[in-house]
């Protein structure tokens, strides 16, 4: 569960004041609103990148506010995949299990799991600056992913994609939520993204966030 | 505006220039590419000739005869030690500064980011001293009798002096090439990292530091270079003393002074390799962007 409440921030000129939200656990929630109306900066308080002025974030009913974002338990996606670019495909995917001292063997076999389950095993001794740009989407949705956090935020992360790149990801992103379960948050422009993935919309306008019904809802 | 007029304006409209219309323009268009050639090749041709006239001042016979003297042999080894300590100590400091200034705002960052362009707009001559009345106020002596304590020498018109000058200079560079390095690195990947599980450090190290691998190389080869050019700085803390605190650019001037040209020649060149390898190693192993920024 992601609980937003009454949340104020502030980034240089722009600021965001009291800004309310839940996402049950195990939803696949889909968060839109006009460019520049404060949806990733909302995106990265939650992960613990920005500064809250006032009110709280609770995860999972944990209290995050106040924590870094090491503990916060967040898989992130930010829109250019911002990936490893000094290691390979493989190192990626296991960087949050080596930084959490796992085994050699441990990170191998749950990174062996997750190629699997992306459709990348042929693609792990590469390095990133030969990958596609869909292949790039895959390896920072692997790598959010291998930690098996209980939280999913991506940041716009199919908008630089073609139609049929993006179709193949919007299947992928849909068998990861039926195979692990995650909560997540996922930011779009796309009606198309939004249909075909999300079961709760939120539509960011004004400051505020507010619910929309999901289309077949009524 | 009459009616005939706004009747010409349509796309079907667009004026051929006449064949004299079009010479002029060629004309002029040529008039000035060959004002640029002419500016530049000027200046490239001085350099070049710089070089010759260097290179066919003596012969490889004089050149390593004067490179064979041992006070020449002794400066070389000296300035290849100094300027490699004072290197890494550029970049073992360059490289914490270049971070803080690039990732980080905090109060008076402006007036820091002044002070550490001092070294690169300040005399050569009062850097040095400077640095040798720092010595002679109660905290430098202070520092230098606990140097001399430890390390057994002392730093004023000592070897340390020399290592302690050059870095004063070269740090300078390579601070601003290592934030110029982190300025182009994305933030954004330290910040996954970060909710990846990392320390700001993990992420600095296991992330930035990699990324920043070719701006490593470009700080340290400047620095190097900077180092080795250094005179003024040195010739005024450290002296100019013969198999003491000679390094190549004293001993250029020193040969200079006792009239010998072709000695001074022969390190000349000495220097010119070394800055040629200097170029090769950043061209090929560095950042050029980086490098740009810079200087």
């Amino acid at each position: 569960m992601i609980s937003v409440k009454n949340l104020s921030l502030e980034v240089g000129e722009f600021a965001l004041e009291d800004v309310s939200f839940e996402i049950p656990t195990r939803a696949y929630c889909v968060l839109m609103g006009r460019t520049g109306c404060g949806k990733t900066t909302i995106l990265e308080a939650i992960c613990g990148l920005r500064d809250v002025a006032a009110g709280s974030i609770e995860l999972m009913s944990r209290e995050v506010t106040a924590l870094p974002p090491a503990e916060r338990g967040i898989g992130f996606v930010p829109q250019d995949g911002a990936l490893f670019s000094t290691m390979t495909v493989e190192e990626n995917l296991g960087f949050s299990l080596a930084v959490r001292g796992r085994g050699k063997g441990a990170v191998s076999e749950r990174v062996g799991r997750l190629a699997e389950l992306l459709g990348m095993s042929g693609l792990l001794q590469r390095r990133i600056q030969g990958l596609s740009g869909g292949e790039k989407q895959r390896v920072a949705l692997g790598r959010a992913l291998a930690f098996e956090p209980g939280i999913l935020c991506l940041d716009e992360p199919l908008s630089a994609l073609d139609d049929e790149t993006k179709e193949g990801l919007i299947g992928l992103l849909g068998k990861v939520r039926e195979e692990t379960g995650v909560t997540t948050l996922h930011i779009t422009h796309s009606l198309q993204e939004a249909r075909s993935l999300c079961d709760m919309l939120l539509v960011m306008e004004d400051g505020e966030v507010s619910e929309l019904p999901v289309e077949g809802e009524g | 505006m009459s009616e005939p007029e706004v009747a010409r304006g349509g796309p079907d409209a667009v004026k051929t220039s006449s064949p004299g219309e079009s010479f002029s323009r060629w004309q002029s268009d040529w008039g000035f590419l060959v004002a640029l050639i002419l500016i530049g090749s000027f200046y490239v041709i001085m350099l070049l000739a710089m070089l010759a006239a260097d290179l066919t001042w003596t012969s490889p016979g004089h050149f390593f005869e004067a490179l064979s003297s041992d006070e020449i042999q002794y400066s070389i080894r000296l300035s290849l030690m100094s300027c490699t300590l004072a290197a890494i100590l550029s970049v073992w400091v360059a490289v914490p500064i270049g971070y803080l200034m690039s990732r980080f705002n905090f109060f008076g960052k402006g007036l820091i980011d002044a002070v550490l362009d001092i070294p690169i707009v300040l005399p050569p001559l009062v850097v040095g001293l400077s640095l040798l009345v720092l010595f002679h106020t109660t905290a430098g002596v202070w520092v230098e009798d606990l140097f001399k304590s430890v390390f057994g020498t002392g730093i004023t018109y000592q070897i340390p002096s020399v290592v302690l000058a050059q870095f004063m200079v070269a740090c300078a560079f390579a601070v601003r090439t290592m934030r110029a390095t982190f300025d182009q690195i994305s933030v954004r990947q330290e910040d996954v990292a970060l909710t990846l599980g990392c320390s700001r450090f993990q992420a600095f190290w296991r992330v930035t530091l990699p990324e920043a691998r070719n701006g490593l190389i470009t700080a340290l080869t400047l620095a190097w270079a900077r180092s080795l050019g250094e005179f003024g700085p040195i010739l005024v803390f450290s002296g100019a003393t013969r198999m003491k605190t000679e390094v190549l650019p004293t001993t250029v001037y020193l040969e200079m002074t006792t009239g010998s040209l072709e000695a001074a020649v022969a390190v000349s060149i000495l220097m010119v390799f070394f800055a040629v390898a200097v170029l090769f190693t950043i061209r090929h192993f560095g950042s050029d962007r980086a490098l740009g920024r810079v200087i």
